[in-house]
């Protein structure tokens, strides 16, 4: 636990670090692509008052320079299956950003959909000593959240203090400072797996990045393609990418639900290249152009051309009607939204105020996705895309680059998370002897 | 894989900045694939042209490439060339020969010296100094100096030099006007001007009998002084011989007959106006008087010459005895 408190912090430092330099990249390593954009973090505007969000919501400090896409290799289930692979590919994309920024980029906060994210609520109580709320009782009361067994080989990805409770009084965003004697805070405790993680710092390692940071990618997705109403009322987000469908529920802006299901859109070009007998290329690019799940009275007389070059007349003269192909797809896309909507039931989704649920990333714009998901998910589903930002070039305004986008507001205003705060003092002797020696040092 | 897409144009819909040559839309494109063939299949750089693609985006590193290395590469070709000494010679006498080419080109040449507004003496003296062997290059010649040279000359009292087109030398010499002789022990005798400024020596009084004869110490420093009393003492011209400085305090206007008017150290032209007015009335310098002594305002005094007060004894010793008688 506390290794990781550490991994995390000096990964805040970095971020720090790299934020006063001005120059951060953004990886998003997805299953089917790997984007990459290069941030230029401007130095804060004298002239615009501070009043803790700045203008634009905070995100006026930032201005994407360079991006880049490319096709990801050695990538299954959004976790790194061929480690060269991967890493060749991550320098493919990490060399074109920066020559389109010209800029050379340090310090990258990278973000991935796999490693099975599971989540845990946990809760934490505190009698306060001071009359007032101080920094050291906000670190007490979370040092104080009863850890649950995470299991072999898991680690704490994002630790989100989601809601504090002061005396009776709950849903309080900042208890800092206020009046009260027991403090109460339920915590986001959002784990994956280890060795996945740590296949991906070594992947970045070896090219040549700091790592100022790790998200995952359903987290930041909702970050991204949830409005602020959304976010406050309780939303679900569904990012539906090329390996893994991640699920994010938000409510009161705080993370409070993550998990996601390890079926993508690749399964459906899989499905595509079996049953019609192609190459998983030529499936890929059918899907892309002619695919679709709900079925119309055209889709008979919609003849596709397959096209092929092995050398047989009639197999490269392959045509197929738009009808086998729905038949083909819709089956899958339905299997993955009951596998969402099974998540979300377990999730206990349905006792939010808000039952918005948002679909996005790249598999969510097979055209008729929204109404099939209407029927499955409930009424309340509409396709989203991520919000904008300074700088980023049109191509990558999609829905594929929620987590992208998601990731570049993560850089810019990250949430407080458990390792912000300082430790308490009792748990660390060594620590506290330091503070009196510092403190013998100032005054003496 | 690449992401999917639905969307039905082929324009709008690949949406990778980056697209790997052997994509899925090159797989049925039989004239893509063999354009493929060329390109390699692998579009990731290898570590090493990631790491100098890395560096060269680097500020600290492309600003020493750019500017650093070519400018020691420049420096260090240039110390090499210049280590020989033959190199070194041969390059200074190259640029000795440039220059000197250059400088005694006809337009730069200066022919003769032209010296305006001096005597023949004076300027067959001031060429002589200045040694200037004509015809040399305007460059060689440094006005400046030669202006001093030619300012120490007593006798100049200003000059001006100038290079005139067509290589001449022009020398303006203004002279000094020569105001008073001053004698300035038995033998030595030199002309003045009217600042006190020695211009000449004189071997003879006679050769400028024109010029009033100033003598005694301290005389040449206050010749403004002495030619003012000149110029008071112009109705008896014919008899003035000199002015004597007396103490380097005061005048005394020497006239012939060895008569002396001894002047006051103050205001000396207004106690000669007075006595000269004093002479037009009686004509007192006309008498047999040794000195007049106007040194005290408001007493003159008159010194007899030897006969004139052995007569006026006589005369008073017979009055006084024809009284008694």
């Amino acid at each position: 636990m506390t290794d990781l408190y550490h991994a995390q912090r000096a990964m805040r430092n970095m971020r720090r670090a790299a934020l006063e330099r001005g120059v951060v990249a953004v990886l998003d390593i997805g299953t089917s692509k790997i984007a990459c954009l290069i941030l230029r973090f401007d130095p804060p505007d004298a002239d615009t008052p501070d009043d803790g969000f700045g203008i634009l919501a905070g995100q006026a400090q930032f201005r994407v320079v360079g991006a880049a896409t490319t096709r990801s290799r050695g990538v299954r289930f959004g976790e790194v299956d061929a480690m060269v692979e991967t890493e060749r590919a991550i320098r493919t994309v990490v060399r074109s950003a920066q020559k389109a920024a010209s800029v050379r980029a340090d310090h990258v906060i990278a973000t991935f959909s796999g490693a099975r994210p599971r989540s845990y609520g946990l809760a934490g109580e505190w009698e306060v000593q001071s009359p007032a709320v101080t920094d050291q009782d906000i670190a007490r009361v979370l040092a104080a959240c009863d850890m649950p067994d995470l299991g072999q080989g898991r680690e704490v990805l994002h630790a989100h203090p989601v809601n504090f409770a002061l005396d009776g009084r709950t849903g309080l965003a900042d208890p800092h400072g206020q009046i009260g004697r027991h403090l109460a805070v339920d915590t986001h405790l959002m784990t994956v797996d280890a060795s996945a993680v740590e296949c991906l710092l070594h992947c970045l390692r070896r090219c040549d990045l700091e790592v100022a940071g790790l998200a995952s990618s359903a987290y930041l997705s909702g970050l991204a393609a949830l409005v602020e109403d959304e976010q406050e009322m309780g939303a679900a987000c569904i990012d539906m990418g090329g390996g893994t469908t991640g699920i994010s529920i938000f409510l009161k802006k705080h993370l409070i639900h993550a998990d996601s299901v390890r079926l993508g859109g690749e399964h459906i070009s899989n499905d595509i290249s079996k049953g019609l007998e192609l190459p998983l290329a030529t499936a890929e690019r059918i899907k892309t152009f002619h695919g679709g799940v709900q079925a119309t009275g055209m889709d008979d007389r919609e003849m596709i051309e397959i096209g092929a070059d092995s050398g047989d007349w009639d197999k490269d003269r392959r045509r197929i009607s738009r009808t086998e192909l729905i038949g083909i797809m819709r089956p899958r896309v339905e299997e993955i939204l009951e596998d969402v909507r099974a998540q979300l039931d377990a999730a206990g989704f349905d006792h939010l105020p808000g039952q918005q649920i948002v679909l996005t990333g790249g598999a969510s714009q097979i055209p008729g996705l929204d109404g099939l998901a209407a029927r499955i998910l409930g009424q309340r589903v509409r396709l989203g895309r991520p919000m904008r930002v300074q700088g980023l070039p049109q191509a990558t305004t999609g829905a594929a680059f929620a987590a992208a986008v998601g990731l570049c507001l993560f850089a810019a205003r990250p949430q407080d998370e458990w390792w912000d705060f300082e430790t308490p003092m009792p748990a660390y002797p060594a620590r506290s002897l330091r503070r009196a020696a510092r403190w013998l040092r100032q005054n003496w | 894989m690449q992401p999917l897409i639905a969307r039905r144009d082929a324009t709008s819909a690949m949406v990778s900045a980056q697209i790997p040559p052997h994509g899925p839309f090159g797989a049925f494109d039989p004239t893509a694939q063999a354009q493929n063939k060329a390109v390699p299949r692998d579009p990731a750089p290898s570590r090493w042209s990631y790491r100098l693609h890395r560096l060269w985006l680097t500020p600290a590193f492309r600003g020493f490439v750019r500017l650093g290395m070519p400018a020691l590469i420049v420096a260090g070709a240039i110390g090499l060339w210049l280590a020989d000494a033959d190199r070194r010679a041969s390059i200074v006498g190259l640029w000795t020969q440039v220059d000197s080419a250059f400088r005694s080109r006809p337009e730069f040449m200066v022919q003769l010296m032209s010296v305006e507004g001096a005597s023949p003496v004076l300027a067959d003296s001031i060429r002589r100094a200045l040694d200037l062997n004509l015809p040399t290059s305007s460059f060689e010649i440094d006005l400046a100096a030669a202006r001093v040279v030619v300012e120490a000359f007593d006798a100049v009292e200003g000059a001006d030099l100038r290079i005139l087109p067509g290589g001449i030398l022009q020398v303006d010499v203004t002279e000094r006007q020569p105001a008073v002789l001053w004698r300035d022990g038995p033998e030595t005798l030199w002309m003045l001007d009217g600042t006190g400024h020695r211009i000449a020596r004189v071997t003879a009084r006679g050769l400028r009998a024109d010029l009033p004869l100033i003598a005694g110490p301290g005389a040449q420093t206050n010749v403004f002084e002495a030619i003012a009393l000149f110029a008071a003492a112009e109705p008896i011209a014919a008899r003035v011989r000199g002015l004597v400085r007396i103490g380097a305090r005061r005048w005394d206007l020497v006239l012939d007959r060895d008569q002396r008017i001894l002047l006051p150290a103050e205001d000396p032209v207004r106690a000669l106006e007075a006595m000269l007015a004093l002479h037009t009335a009686q004509g007192l310098l006309d008498r047999d008087l040794r000195s007049i002594d106007l040194r005290l305002p408001g007493r003159t005094g008159v010194q007899l010459a030897p006969s004139a007060s052995d007569r006026l004894r006589t005369i008073s010793q017979s009055s006084s005895r024809g009284t008694s008688l």
